[in-house]
């Protein structure tokens, strides 16, 4: 991590929540140090947060139900927050969701801080609406939100199963950004993640400078529609 | 492809207390009381009618698609779902649908999202997200666009491949086809009776849909649901 454009570099520990505005030209990796963490996250616009990530524009603008390098998250207004610029993982979960305190209960039981101290039990809802609530933000903002380093299968029947196994140690993926990203992350457990133990994992933090995006760049090329995306990315700013 | 199930409702439209037709790219909002029971009939067929619930009582409560398809761990909305809030409460569960299958992860269209899937010279076809704020601002209770949720596409068909792609395919609805659903809880309804046309989910042709609302049932449908996790 001694690359010359890496401007900080921080951990963040299991269980819990970071925000930070992701300046547009700025790009930020996300290294599961262990494996098997899972990294829940929500994406507004800085300027503007009731503009933000949409689940569903993301999916269907690129016809994905996964998340991968060369895909892109969209808004709600058309436009593109994160390119997805590295990925050693492969598919990242769009659609599985967060926890919340009675799922987390139930599998887990009651651990107050009280007693356990920082490794009490923490669940992905209200990890969220309290980092959300440092910028302004509450329930109604709430959204859909991605898992990064989870996957969940899917049948043609449309049944889900969290796919264990699907990161490995020093898994990484990379988020540049393209706008002014008001980024909301929580390293609570994955919902489906049938582990009976709390065992949520730590990630490793690191944002760097990134070059200006080229006319070929390969998130812009990789659809049709994301090259729509990006000219309406950059007029925001014209 | 599984054979989707249908499972028709002993209820007469008769006997309803509320019936309104929505026309193609209109929006509707009313409430639903907690034991009411709630029809949307597909009147011409394959029409995409793009629906959010509220809990009446706080709209900071609303509709969760992820909620609602984890819960149980499937990713299409049928008869036994449970329409999951945000707070982790049923809105209401489906209880008939002769349909077999809808949709949560296509989510509505948009000026915007239409000038990213087809061109940007489509930013003036009317969408279903105009249609929400439309609804939201006439309805005069202080909502806005941060209110607009990951909606419901009732009648739509959206397959998820293993492989991870998101496909659109042509409508499994008829005409005459209709979901049914009970209110858990008092509950605000929106739709928006999708004005698309610029893919096959409304076969190009949108159309009206009809709402029902019955007081008193007959009888509780027996269902069974997954268990919540």
């Amino acid at each position: 991590m001694n690359h010359p454009s890496i401007l900080w570099e921080e951990t963040v520990w299991p269980g819990a929540s970071w925000s930070h505005v992701l300046k547009r030209g700025t790009a930020l990796r996300i290294t599961d140090i262990e494996g098997g963490a899972n990294v829940g996250a929500l994406f507004y616009n800085f300027e503007c947060p009731v503009e933000r990530y949409n689940m569903p524009d993301t999916l269907k603008a690129q016809h994905i139900a996964r998340l991968t390098k060369g895909f892109v998250l969209y808004s709600d207004m058309g436009r593109i927050l994160c390119s997805m610029v590295e990925d050693t993982v492969g598919w990242h979960d769009p659609i599985g969701g967060c926890s919340n305190a009675a799922l987390v209960t139930s599998k887990y039981g009651d651990a107050r801080y009280q007693e356990h101290r920082n490794e009490c039990h923490q669940n992905g809802r209200d990890s969220f609406l309290v980092e959300m609530s440092k910028w302004g933000l509450g329930p109604r903002d709430l959204t859909s939100n991605v898992n990064f380093f989870s996957r969940v299968d899917v049948t043609a029947d449309g049944s889900m199963s969290y796919h264990a196994g699907n990161s490995a140690p020093g898994s990484y993926v990379e988020l540049r950004a393209e706008m002014n990203v008001l980024t909301i992350l929580n390293t609570c457990q994955h919902p489906l993640d049938p582990n009976p133990e709390y065992a949520p994992k730590p990630v490793v933090l690191s944002v760097r400078h990134a070059p200006p995006v080229q006319p070929d760049d390969p998130c812009r090329l990789s659809r049709p529609e994301n090259g729509r995306g990006f000219t309406l990315t950059e007029r925001y700013f014209l | 492809m599984s054979e989707a199930r249908t499972i028709e409702s002993k209820l007469d439209p008769k006997s309803a207390s509320y019936r309104h037709v929505i026309p193609a790219g209109e929006p509707w909002i009313h409430e639903i009381r907690r034991g009411q029971y709630f029809r949307i009939v597909d009147l011409n067929g394959n029409q995409a009618v793009d629906t959010l619930f509220y809990n009446a009582h706080d709209y900071a409560d609303r509709y969760s698609a992820q909620d609602t398809i984890r819960s149980q761990a499937n990713l299409y909305l049928t008869t036994g779902t449970r329409l999951m809030s945000t707070a982790g409460t049923v809105l209401l569960t489906i209880v008939a649908d002769t349909c077999g299958r809808h949709d949560t992860l296509g989510g509505a269209c948009a000026n915007e999202s239409n000038m990213v899937r087809y061109a940007i010279e489509k930013r003036h076809m009317h969408a279903c997200r105009s249609s929400f704020l439309k609804g939201v601002l006439d309805w005069d209770h202080g909502m806005t666009k941060r209110d607009i949720a990951n909606n419901i596409n009732f009648f739509m068909n959206v397959p998820v491949t293993p492989e991870g792609k998101l496909t659109f395919e042509d409508g499994i609805s008829e005409a005459g086809r209709y979901v049914e659903m009970r209110a858990e809880m008092d509950v605000l309804a929106l739709i928006s009776n999708c004005p698309q046309l610029n893919n096959p989910c409304n076969a190009y042709d949108p159309t009206p849909v009809e709402v029902l609302i019955w007081n008193a049932p007959i009888r509780d449908a027996v269902i069974s649901v997954a268990p919540e996790n």
